[in-house]
């Protein structure tokens, strides 16, 4: 039953009547339960669920801690419109903590970046780049750096194939699967030894 | 890691979080877990309806101290003290749990007669080498065998080493079960702690000894056939600079009171960052490989495969195994470049030279070794000791890339940071090129993480991120793609190793690396057919097999089954084990060394604590979980020594923790620890007062330390900083803070930096809560507003009265909730073992007040 397209008629008077009687707190006052019936209005019973309009609700984990509470993220028209505890979990049983329930606004947050900024060497502000010019910029950077201090042996001989001019830090927040490939490609490919995450930190 | 990995062998949790629920008695220390881990304490809540004792062992009053039955307050860096107190105190009573602690732990083993403790040595272990500033572990052996540590290094700085251990093919470690030897570990145990009476704890912790006493009690109570007990600690135990040996000690108490491997019992490490094991596990770190393998290091026994895989790899216990995970892992990392000819890959590997931690990583920077940075997800201007050294460093770089979902401190101190504020610099002269890059969250990318208990958990792709975020997948692979190429043409020697590498993954039709494909080389397939492999026992070591990382062996064992997204918890009515929910490593086992909840013979402890039982008709051992052992292995086996056995061989069917060399857990830790064998109390670097055990040996002697003229330390007692200052999280705020700064809700719920201030030194200081203050160390200044609090309480540490302030870290400049950085004032210096920073224990000075800056901001 609803309610929501309902429009007033009848007297004045009975109009004022009736949206007394509609009006929930004269109710709570009365002493009926906040959280049953006597919450409820005309307008509050047409309320739905925004979960309802969406088209896709896909897993996930939460981004923050490492309890690892499982998530929902709801979409619709491929933008996020919320994200919930996944009820199914054995780890959070649908449960979120303030962070976790945060997630949904820091999907969406105005301070989220959406471009590649670059500042040159002694520039006081950002200017955004191109990202294909980002990586290429980076890759030039990083073989020159790399060809400039790489060490294949020590002096006595001692095979060490590594620079000690470049370093890696973050990871703590990273997939698996980025990790290992930051690790395969920083350690394995390039030869840094500086490779750390926040597991120190 | 170190701690847990070298009493129990695996430096993880060893405990499910949920199974937190079965226990009897939970110890909450260095950690405030109901504001820090809010759905994990759920669990602990729901042990306390069921009748368990909670205790809250903390210098802060808390929300978990407001839920606990006992609340002990002890001044931050005292634990050691607190917790030696109380193994002190069940060994004067005999209150341990004998019938588990004597088959299932070194108690009974004997340690070789050169060994002397610091109570004999004036606060030094034998084998301290004062110019070096470190301990040479050979008076730390068993009596006549040399034990491989069994941490990712397995090799220990001995003298004929890899040949000392080959005794443990010959026979059991000396032992005498009747602990009456004067050298075996539980006298010496025993003599080590003696010293911590409970007028000692007192005297150190300021915990006063009815309380002190009262957890002592609650913790015997808890343990034995039918009974179990479970800690629970965070970073409050890791960040000094003796954390792992504060660990040690919550793993020697539970060793003891049989608190390890069964329902309800364990320690749970609490990790701050959502795939932190992870990262260690596939460790973005400089001295691990994927799976707890050593980076090969330059100075030790690691030139040639040989040499490296004979001084690696353990005669006995689960590590004999190492060739295969070694070799495997070098094929997954070179694929068919990985020939006989180059050691399989190991000559291609970079060899570590020393430590190359973060901490020593931010003086290389400052010190202008370092020339190009990459940052992805961190916010090391926020998050790292010495914030003005660590900006400093970023000055001095010819390029830094910050990849991350927001416009974060580290990416933008050359515009707002403290060298600009403080009028040390000026934008114009700072010569670093710096890339921010928009990254993508866990919604917005596939992949998996892994919880802080060994739970892969999956997490889809759901929607895009925004404009031109990525996620680090794609920016690894296409910068590894682009930098293939540009080395492609290269014949020089040098430039092997990128151009070797095997790196042919997937991608979509926006260029996104398939991460199911990297989670299955991870797993382990076939070479060259790479068929994916059931588990890590099908990995050889004859180049035929390759994995990423051999301890998520069975996470991806056949096309189209990826079980970290298995999403099938046990009904209410199923034994809870959740084997169908995410994929636990090893092997999907959930709770470790879990033979241990079964009594020599096999049988449970009690029916109250069934999980792991031998079943005599089958020949097997039963559980509702996977089994930490060798699963046909009976209870009466014992190994034919005439045979010099290798590897699980060597190991009896009652030794349980099979990734130690002899399958006991390490009370006594011979190998493996670089600042003794045992724990002992040593004051922060920084502290208040003298060390009450040995007055002139204060600090942790091989604690590291850094010189660096802008990383000064105050002596201990220094009375230019006399209050203790210790640093936490808020319940809203992630680390570094960029992911909730940026939120409109967390940020409005913690809007701005603060210090609490004890209410009797703001009554001394005419402070009340709003009022700013000026907090200072050796390594600079801040400002905050006062908050005015009887949650931190003055401790009477013998004479003096000594005060604590709390300081959140997660403020710096960026987003919405902004502070000062309260890690302008720590200290860079670590722990010998972890290089772990001391940002829980240090000294300072407090004034009413705002900064007078050259800058003029604020
Ligand atoms: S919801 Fe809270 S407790 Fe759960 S993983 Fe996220 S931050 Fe951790």
């Amino acid at each position: 039953m609803t309610h929501r397209n309902r429009r007033p008629r009848g007297t004045l008077t009975g109009r004022l009547v009736g949206a007394l009687q509609d009006w929930s707190v004269p109710r709570q006052l009365r002493g009926a339960p906040g959280h049953a019936k006597a919450a409820e209005s005309a307008m509050s019973r047409g309320l739905r669920p925004r979960l309802e309009q969406a088209d896709r609700v896909g897993t996930s984990i939460c981004p923050y801690c490492a309890v690892g509470c499982a998530q929902l993220i709801y979409a619709r028209d491929g933008k996020p419109i919320a994200v919930e505890g996944d009820p199914r979990s054995p780890v959070n049983q649908g449960t979120l903590c303030p962070k976790g329930a945060a997630t949904f606004g820091l999907m969406v947050s105005p301070g989220r970046l959406d471009r590649c900024l670059h500042r040159a060497p002694g520039a006081t502000a950002w200017r955004e780049v191109p990202l294909d010019w980002a990586m290429e910029r980076i890759a030039q950077l990083a073989k020159r750096s790399r060809d400039e201090s790489f060490v294949s042996r020590l002096p006595d001989g001692t095979r060490v194939n590594h620079t000690l001019a470049m370093a890696s830090m973050g990871g703590a927040t990273l997939d698996n699967e980025e990790n290992y490939l930051i690790k395969k490609l920083f350690s394995a490919g390039l030869g840094m030894v500086f490779v750390e995450n926040q597991a120190r930190v | 890691m170190p701690s847990l990995g070298a009493t129990f062998g695996r430096g993880a949790a060893t405990l499910p979080q949920w199974d937190l629920a079965n226990s009897d008695c939970v110890l909450v220390m260095g950690s405030n877990m109901a504001e820090n881990h809010p759905i994990a304490f759920r669990f602990v809540m729901q042990a306390k309806q069921r009748g368990a004792t909670v205790i809250h062992a903390d210098p802060r009053f808390t929300r978990t101290s407001a839920m606990a039955d006992i609340y002990a307050p002890l001044r931050a860096g005292s634990d050691i003290a607190f917790l030696g107190g109380i193994i002190n105190h069940l060994l004067q009573n005999d209150l341990w749990f004998r019938e588990f602690a004597l088959p299932y732990t070194n108690l009974s083993t004997i340690v070789g007669e050169d060994y002397r403790g610091p109570g004999e040595l004036g606060g030094y272990f034998s084998g301290w080498n004062a110019e070096g500033r470190r301990y040479s572990p050979e008076s730390w052996q068993y009596d006549g065998v040399v034990v491989p540590s069994s941490l990712a290094e397995g090799y220990v700085e001995i003298e004929g080493f890899a040949e000392a251990t080959r005794r443990l093919h010959e026979g059991p470690t000396p032992k005498d079960p009747t602990l009456q030897h004067p050298s075996c570990v539980y006298q010496i145990l025993k003599r080590h702690f003696a010293r911590y009476t409970p007028e000692m704890v007192e005297q150190v912790t300021g915990c006063p000894r009815e309380v002190f006493l009262k957890v002592a009690d609650a913790m015997a109570r808890n343990s034995g056939r039918e009974r179990t007990g479970a800690i629970c600690y965070a970073v409050g135990w890791n960040h000094h600079t003796k954390g792992a040996q504060i660990i040690r000690t919550g793993a020697i108490l539970q060793a003891l009171l049989g608190n390890v491997g069964r329902p309800g019992a364990g320690l749970l490490a609490l990790r701050g960052h959502t795939s932190i094991q992870g990262s260690t596990d596939i460790a973005t770190l400089y001295d691990l490989l994927p799976g707890y393998l050593p980076q090969p290091h330059a100075f030790r026994p690691h030139h040639t495969l040989e040499d490296y895989l004979k001084v690696e790899t353990s005669p006995t216990g689960w590590w004999n195994n190492f060739p295969k995970y070694y070799v495997s892992l070098l094929r997954a990392f070179y694929g068919a470049q990985a020939t006989p000819e180059n050691g399989r890959g190991h000559d291609l590997l970079p060899r570590i030279v020393g430590d190359h931690s973060q901490l020593p990583l931010t003086v290389a920077m400052a010190n202008g070794v370092i020339k190009g940075l990459f940052v992805m997800g961190q916010n090391p201007v926020v998050g790292g000791s010495n914030s003005k050294l660590v900006q400093r460093g970023l000055a001095q770089l010819d390029w830094l890339v910050v990849r991350d979902i927001a416009e974060t401190d580290t990416a933008t101190f050359w515009r707002d940071g403290h060298l600009v504020r403080d009028g040390e610099m000026r934008p114009e002269d700072i010569g670093t090129e710096v890339f921010l890059m928009p990254g993508s969250l866990s919604g917005e990318k596939a992949g998996s993480f892994t919880n802080t208990h060994r739970l892969l958990q999956w997490h889809d792709k759901v929607v895009a991120g925004p404009g031109d975020s990525r996620s680090e997948l794609w920016f690894t692979y296409h910068l590894g793609r682009r930098l293939q190429e540009l080395y492609r043409a290269s014949t020089r020697e040098e430039d092997a190793p990128i151009r070797s590498l095997l790196w042919d993954y997937p991608v979509d039709e926006e260029g996104e690396p398939d991460a199911e494909a990297v989670l299955r080389e991870i797993n382990g397939y076939t070479w060259p057919e790479r068929e994916q492999l059931a588990s890590f026992n099908d990995l050889k070591s004859d180049g035929s097999t390759a994995c990423g990382c051999w301890i998520y062996g069975g996470v991806f064992p056949q096309p189209g089954r990826n079980l970290a997204r298995a999403r099938k918890p046990d009904g209410p009515e199923g034994p809870g084990t959740h084997l169908g929910w995410g994929f636990a490593w090893p092997d999907n086992r959930r709770t470790l060394n879990n033979r241990a909840s079964a009594d020599p013979e096999g049988r449970p402890w009690s029916e109250r604590k069934r999980l792991v039982w031998w079943d005599e008709t089958k020949g097997e051992w039963q559980s509702p979980d996977q089994i930490d052992f060798v699963k046909t292995k009976r209870p009466d086996y014992e190994p034919d020594w005439s045979k010099r056995p290798a590897g699980m061989d060597a190991l009896s069917g009652t030794q349980p923790f099979i990734m130690i060399p002899d399958g006991v857990a390490g009370i006594f830790v011979p190998s493996g620890l670089k600042d003794g064998p045992l724990p002992e109390h040593y004051e922060p670097t920084e502290t208040p007062v003298r060390n009450a055990f040995h007055p002139g040996v204060e600090g942790n002697p091989p604690a590291k330390r850094w010189a660096h003229d802008l990383n000064p330390i105050a002596a201990p007692g220094d009375p230019r900083y006399p209050h203790v200052l210790t640093t936490y999280r808020l319940t809203e705020h992630h680390s570094g803070g960029t992911p909730t700064r940026i939120v409109p809700t967390t940020a409005e719920l913690q809007p701005e930096g603060f210090c609490e201030i004890p209410t009797e030194l703001a009554r001394e200081l005419g402070l009340r809560s709003t009022d700013w203050v000026v907090l200072s160390t050796p390594r600079g200044e801040i400002e905050t507003r006062a908050l005015v609090t009887d949650r931190l309480r003055p401790f009477r540490l013998g004479e003096r009265r000594v005060f604590q302030l709390g300081l959140p870290w997660h403020y710096g400049w960026a987003g919405m909730a902004t502070g000062d950085v309260a890690n302008v004032l720590t200290a860079v210096v670590g722990d010998p073992n972890t290089g772990m920073h001391e940002n829980k224990a240090l000294t300072c000075a407090l004034r009413p007040g705002r900064l007078a800056r050259r800058g003029g901001q604020g």
